[in-house]
This record gives structure tokens, C-alpha cells and sequence, in this order.
């Protein structure tokens, strides 16, 4: 979310008065202060023709072909530059649907509350779900609430699920992809794990690091429109980072990849950060990425019209399918050395020096 | 950063390297960050075939004590002290767990960058316990000492360290005296000399006959060490020399040097997968013996056998490679580490495991 839209938000929506400074377990009841809650905050900050009727579920309209995912969202902490996890929340799913090609409309909206979060965060990550609703163009259209005891949570957790419609023009498939198909980022890698690191750790650097949580289904929805089936792969590289997502798909299809380590696009802040910390950039999580593997006849095209795009502009190409080495992931270091490119074994560990 | 990086400057070093080499040599990169880099980079494929290129025991993590690692755990499980380390200490094995396990099973413990971290965690939480698990090479005894330093001067009784410090010459000396090396010239680790300085080099390469070149961590700082190292082989000279100059200073950082001996003193240490090397570690004087987390608590624990399919000694000692290990990618991956060196990114055989074709399935 901007600052202006930010801003904007919190003088047009002031906190209702409630009995209540924090959020108790009775909030998860399904009693009165449920609803009380609901009444006074959910419903009036979400707003929309399906949610009013606030029936057990949403009554919708849907044709054709859809995608749908799920995704659970645990952020701590909850509040860090550049977001919060209520952004971070809507901006998954609608980028999960956004990369199967479709076009996000509605999505449910489900928080699992820790005793003792304060009204006000619970209030500032719902303006925040509403303002990336805005943005995005998708409705909350069902949802619900619980309370977990304090300790048995971290804050807050919130599930999305959402469908869309697929793009008529869109074939996202891994079995599309083929030899000479250039694989593109849209935009720096490792920017959103790294602003987590440095607050969660506590680094100072010259400037802060804002995580790059944003929607994509906008920019995609673009792309697809301009260049159709010739993209033949979308994936955002959330967890696991940028290496993952392509050795995933390395190993689920019958061809290779080579990487280009001089290509990848990486602020230099966050770079250092890496450095200092002995991570590796590839494996680092982002927010508001993603990957797409183009037919090489559009690449350079495809490559131009993205950098047009606000969200596209440090977009790169950086790789290529070969058929060489099946199902390996190998990268070309910057000083032209060749290694394997793997997944890791658990989550990566800052090193001792 | 990318100066150090650049692909040209690496051709010319390679390009003069090949010029230079003329018989069989074998150059052993002390530190892990060399080994990473060397890995990472591509480096090792692109040297020419005369050069073996064999890690040393420079991996902190690797060679921290299996017992020292259990009693760790004991104290976080057991005792309910909070545990704070550094991050790759948590998946090396213990004999029974590694710290990530015992973290699952509710102990305390907690990831960090600096010991200085851990004194103000325990000025906030007065009520409890503290311990520090001082791992390392002589790069992080000052802060180490400095932590032990603070903690004295606040008064703080409830924090201590964990230490298990270890000295870098001492181990290149047991290197080269093993029967089985076979080891021409050293690539010392850059970021121990920038603490220490370079003076404990000179007689151990005149007596043992061997070059020895402090080299960085960039793919350039070890591409240009390994030349240095060559042309002194090729030259039939050895020496020390510097190539990390823009960091070390010949002298070291006296400040730091200060620091680490007001509280530690010199002391034989055990080597995980290698046995004890004289005078290789640091352990606490007696001024700061309550800050001795081992005393503190008093931890008697059973000495456990390594997995007796690991041969992590002879790789650290440079003897054997990870690939000639029978278990490598078999029995023993990152995911089931039979010993040390298969944990850390900095370990030769995590190294070659996650940068070489075996594939985590």
C-alpha cells in the first residue's frame, strides 16, 4: 500500500469504539462481542453486496473455466517496512491466482487471533486487507474468526482462499515449456525476506529495506493480453525463493536450466544484507515477483513491455531452458564457474563468521 | 562488491595460473568461506588439472566438540537456561539430537548475530538463565570476550558462555604433520588475520617448508591466492605472503587482540572428527570463571562415539575428499547429517553436496 493510500485510510476510517483494547477470547465466541466485533469493524471496513448478506457463504455467479488457491499467511512480525501481513494476505492469493493465468474476483478472509493482540493492529491490518482489495480489484466475500489463547499463536494468522477466472487468452502450463524458452523475473529477488530479516534481527543499514509486497495480477493480466500462449509459464517464487521455484520445475519437467548469476537483479542494499548475513539471494523469499518462461521469439519484446510496467521495471532475463542436463538447475557464476543449483534442506541459517 | 567479481579479472588469473603451473600441486584452502567460495563460484572445475585443491578444518561449526554440542542441549532441555547461538549451530548433530530438534521439543533457544545480543536479552529477562554458545574461530573471540567483559562490569550473574574457541595455526601445524598430508602450500583464512595478524605464519611455513598466503573470500581474492601460492611452488620458494592486504593488517587488530586476552587464555582444544590439538583453543581465565557456563552448571556428559561411518577427520584434515566417503549422498545428506561437515555452508561436504549433482530427492 502507498503512503498516500495509507495515510488516506486511517483519516477516513477512524477506530470504532469498542469495550475493548485487545482482543479477548470471547471475540472468538461466535457471541455477542463476536459480533460486536464483526458489526463495528469486519463487516463496515470490507463492505461489499456479497459479504452484507453475511450468510454462511458466498452466493456467486461463475462461468467457465476458474482457478482457485489457498494460501495461510504467519508474518512476524506482523508490522514491518513497506507492509503488514493483512497486504501480504490479499496480495498472495491474488498473485497464486494471477500466475495460474486468472483473473482474481472474490476471496474468503479467515484470522486465527491471539489473545491480546491490540484493537489498534487488528484495525490496521483490516484497513490494510481493504486498501489491497482496492488495488487488486477482488471482493472478501466470506470469512471468519477465531481467538486462540495467548501463547498458542503468534499475533495473528490469516488464511485467504480466492477464485478467479482464467485469462481467455492464457495457457499456463509446465507442460508448455520448451527448449530456447527464456525464463524472465519481473523485479529484484530477496527484497521482501530480507526487509523481514533486518527488523526481525535488528540491522541498521543507511536506509531501511521495504518488502516488495504488492499485486501482480494487473501486470500479468497485461501481459497476457499482448503476448497470449506464448507465455508458457507463470510462478511467483514466495518461500524457498527464486532457486526453488526453478528447481521445481526443472524436476518436474524433462529439460534443464541454465542460470545467469550476472543477470540476476538484486538492490545492493539488499545484497549486502545477504552478504552480511551468508544467505544466499536465490533462496531468499519475495512478495511481489514473478517468473515467467516466454517462447524465445517474444522475449525481448516481452521483456521491454514489462520494464514499461510500474511493477516490471528491474524486470531481467535470467536463464534459459536447455535441453541439456535434465532436470538440473545450473548457474553461470560471475566469474563464468558453473555449479548446481539445488534445493535446501530446511530454512537457511545465518552463518557463524 | 562486484570488483571482486568481475569475469574478466578472473580469465586473466586463471589464464596466468595455467601459464604458471607446470607439475602436480595440492593447496589447501584453510577456511569454510573459502571452501564456499571456491564451490559456489565454479572455481574448483575451472582450475587447471595439475592443481588439487583440499579443504581445511576451517569450518567453526565442524569442529565444535560432539560433547560440547550435547551439553548445549542439556542445558537448554534440562537445566531451562535460554540458549542463544549462532544459526548454523542449530542443525549439527548432537548424539542423540541437534539444537532444532530440541527447540522443537520447547527448549529455549534463539538465533543470533552477536553475543552483545544475548547480554541485553539478559538484562531484560534477570530471572533467567543465560548461556551463549561461544563458537568459533579467533573472528568471533573478541566479541565473545567483550560479551564476558560486559557481563562483569553490569554484574550480570545470570549470563555465560558456552565457549569453544578455536585457534587456526595450531591446527594448519597438526595439518601438516599428519603422515598422511600431502599438502604444498596453504591459503590462510583472511578474516582470522585481520584479528590476529600474520606473525604465527612465518615460522611455520620456514619450518615446515611450505608457502603460506592469507587470501580472502571473493572468487577473485582466492584465485589470486592460489597464484600467489603457485608461483612461490613453481619458484621453489616459501614465504608469506599477503594477499588479502586491503583488509589485514600485518599486525592484526591489536585492540581486539586485547580484548580476547584479558579473557582468554590459550589452552589445548578437541577438535570434532580430528582428537585435541595443543594449544589450539581459548579457554576463560580465572578472573572471568563464573562467566564459564561449562563450570557454572557443572554438565557431566557422557563422551558419545561419532557415527562410526563418518570420516569427517580425514576429510578436515584434507586426506580424503566428500565424494570418497562411502555414506556421502547415501546414509548422509543435510537433511540426515551423519557428521559436522555435511551441516554447515561453509562444511567441505555440504559444499560439494548441494553445489555438485546430487540432488536433494
Amino acid at each position: 500500500m502507498t503512503n498516500e493510500n495509507k495515510i488516506r485510510m486511517q483519516l477516513q476510517c477512524p477506530m470504532p469504539k469498542l469495550d475493548f483494547d485487545v482482543i479477548t477470547l470471547g471475540h472468538g465466541s461466535g457471541g455477542t462481542l463476536t459480533n460486536k466485533l464483526l458489526d463495528c469493524g469486519v463487516f463496515d471496513i470490507l463492505s461489499n453486496n456479497f459479504l452484507d448478506k453475511r450468510h454462511d457463504g458466498a452466493f456467486l455467479n461463475m462461468n467457465g473455466q476458474m482457478a482457485f488457491s489457498t494460501d495461510s499467511f504467519l508474518v512476524s512480525p506482523i508490522f514491518f517496512p513497506g507492509g503488514n501481513i493483512g497486504e501480504i494476505a490479499v496480495n498472495g492469493t491474488v498473485n497464486d491466482l494471477a500466475v495460474c493465468g486468472a483473473q482474481p474476483k472474490y476471496l474468503s478472509l479467515s484470522f486465527i487471533i491471539e489473545e491480546g493482540l491490540k484493537m489498534t493492529e487488528f484495525w490496521e491490518v483490516l484497513l490494510a486487507i481493504r486498501s489491497a482489495c482496492e488495488e487488486a480489484n477482488v471482493k472478501i466475500v466470506t470469512g471468519d474468526t477465531k481467538v486462540v489463547e495467548k501463547g498458542k499463536g503468534d499475533k495473528i494468522f490469516i488464511n485467504t482462499s480466492g477464485v478467479g477466472a482464467i485469462h481467455p487468452k492464457a495457457n499456463i502450463d509446465e507442460g508448455n515449456i520448451k527448449k530456447g524458452d527464456k525464463i524472465i523475473v519481473s523485479g529484484n529477488i530477496a527484497t521482501h525476506g530480507m526487509s523481514i530479516m533486518s527488523i526481525r534481527e535488528g540491522l541498521d543499514f543507511d536506509t531501511t529495506i521495504e518488502s516488495d509486497t504488492t499485486n501482480l495480477n494487473h501486470t500479468i493480466s497485461q501481459l497476457l493480453d499482448e503476448y497470449g500462449e506464448k507465455i508458457h509459464l507463470l510462478k511467483d517464487p514466495t518461500r524457498g525463493g527464486v532457486a526453488t521455484v526453478l528447481k521445481e520445475i526443472a524436476e518436474s519437467s524433462k529439460f534443464g536450466i541454465d542460470l545467469f548469476e550476472n543477470n540476476l537483479p538484486i538492490d545492493e542494499q539488499v545484497g549486502s544484507a545477504c552478504e552480511l548475513l551468508g544467505l544466499d539471494p536465490l533462496y531468499v523469499a519475495n512478495e511481489g515477483l514473478f517468473i515467467s518462461f516466454v517462447d524465445a521469439s517474444i522475449a525481448d519484446s516481452f521483456l521491454d513491455s514489462l520494464k514499461q510496467l510500474d511493477k516490471g521495471k528491474n524486470a531481467q532475463i535470467i536463464g534459459t531452458v536447455v535441453v541439456e542436463h535434465p532436470k538440473q538447475v545450473i548457474l553461470e557464476s560471475s566469474i563464468g564457474g558453473k555449479r548446481v543449483v539445488n534445493m535446501l534442506p530446511g530454512e537457511q541459517l545465518p552463518r557463524i563468521c | 562488491m562486484k570488483e571482486y567479481r568481475d569475469p574478466q579479472l578472473a580469465k586473466k588469473y586463471l589464464d596466468e595460473i595455467k601459464r604458471t603451473v607446470t607439475q602436480d600441486w595440492t593447496i589447501m584452502e584453510v577456511c569454510g568461506g573459502q571452501t564456499h567460495s571456491l564451490v559456489k563460484n565454479g572455481i574448483i572445475e575451472m582450475l587447471p588439472e595439475q592443481i588439487t585443491m583440499i579443504h581445511g578444518p576451517g569450518c567453526p561449526v565442524c569442529v565444535t566438540p560432539l560433547n560440547l554440542i550435547d551439553k548445549a542441549i542439556y542445558l537448554a532441555l534440562v537445566k531451562n537456561v535460554i540458549l542463544c547461538s549462532f544459526g548454523d549451530m542449530l542443525r549439527v548433530p548432537g548424539s542423540r539430537m541437534n539444537l532444532l530438534e530440541a527447540k522443537a521439543k520447547g527448549a529455549d533457544i534463539r538465533v543470533l548475530y552477536s553475543p552483545l545480543e544475548a547480554i541485553k536479552i539478559a538484562e531484560e529477562n534477570p530471572e533467567q538463565d543465560i548461556v551463549f554458545f561461544a563458537v568459533g574461530f579467533e573472528t568471533t573471540a573478541p566479541a565473545n570476550a567483550l560479551s564476558v567483559i560486559h557481563a562483569h562490569r553490569k554484574g550480570l550473574s545470570n549470563y555465560s558462555i558456552l565457549a569453544s574457541h578455536v585457534l587456526v595455526p595450531p591446527a594448519m601445524k597438526a595439518v601438516i604433520n599428519d603422515e598422511e598430508n600431502q599438502i604444498d602450500g596453504f591459503l590462510a583464512a583472511g578474516h582470522v588475520c585481520t584479528i590476529m595478524g600474520n606473525a604465527e605464519y612465518y615460522p611455520l611455513s620456514e619450518q615446515h617448508g611450505v608457502p603460506i598466503v592469507v587470501t580472502g573470500f571473493e572468487p577473485l581474492d582466492v584465485l589470486q591466492g592460489i597464484l600467489m601460492v603457485l608461483r612461490q611452488l613453481e619458484a621453489d620458494k616459501t614465504g608469506v605472503e599477503n594477499q588479502y592486504s586491503r583488509i589485514v593488517k600485518e599486525e592484526g587488530n591489536p585492540e581486539a587482540q586485547k580484548m580476547i586476552f584479558e579473557v582468554f587464555e590459550v589452552k589445548d582444544q578437541m577438535w570434532r572428527g580430528i582428537g585435541e590439538i595443543p594449544d589450539s583453543g581459548f579457554a576463560l581465565k580465572d578472573k572471568y570463571q563464573a562467566f564459564d557456563a561449562a563450570k557454572k552448571y557443572n554438565v557431566e556428559i557422557e563422551e558419545a562415539p561419532e557415527h562410526p561411518d563418518c570420516i569427517s577427520g580425514q576429510i578436515m584434515k584434507g586426506i580424503k575428499k566428500p565424494y570418497e566417503c562411502s555414506q556421502f549422498g547415501k546414509k548422509c545428506k543435510p537433511t540426515n547429517p551423519l557428521g559436522a561437515p555435511m551441516v554447515s555452508s561453509e562444511g567441505a561436504c555440504a559444499a560439494y553436496y548441494h553445489f555438485s549433482g546430487l540432488a536433494e530427492k
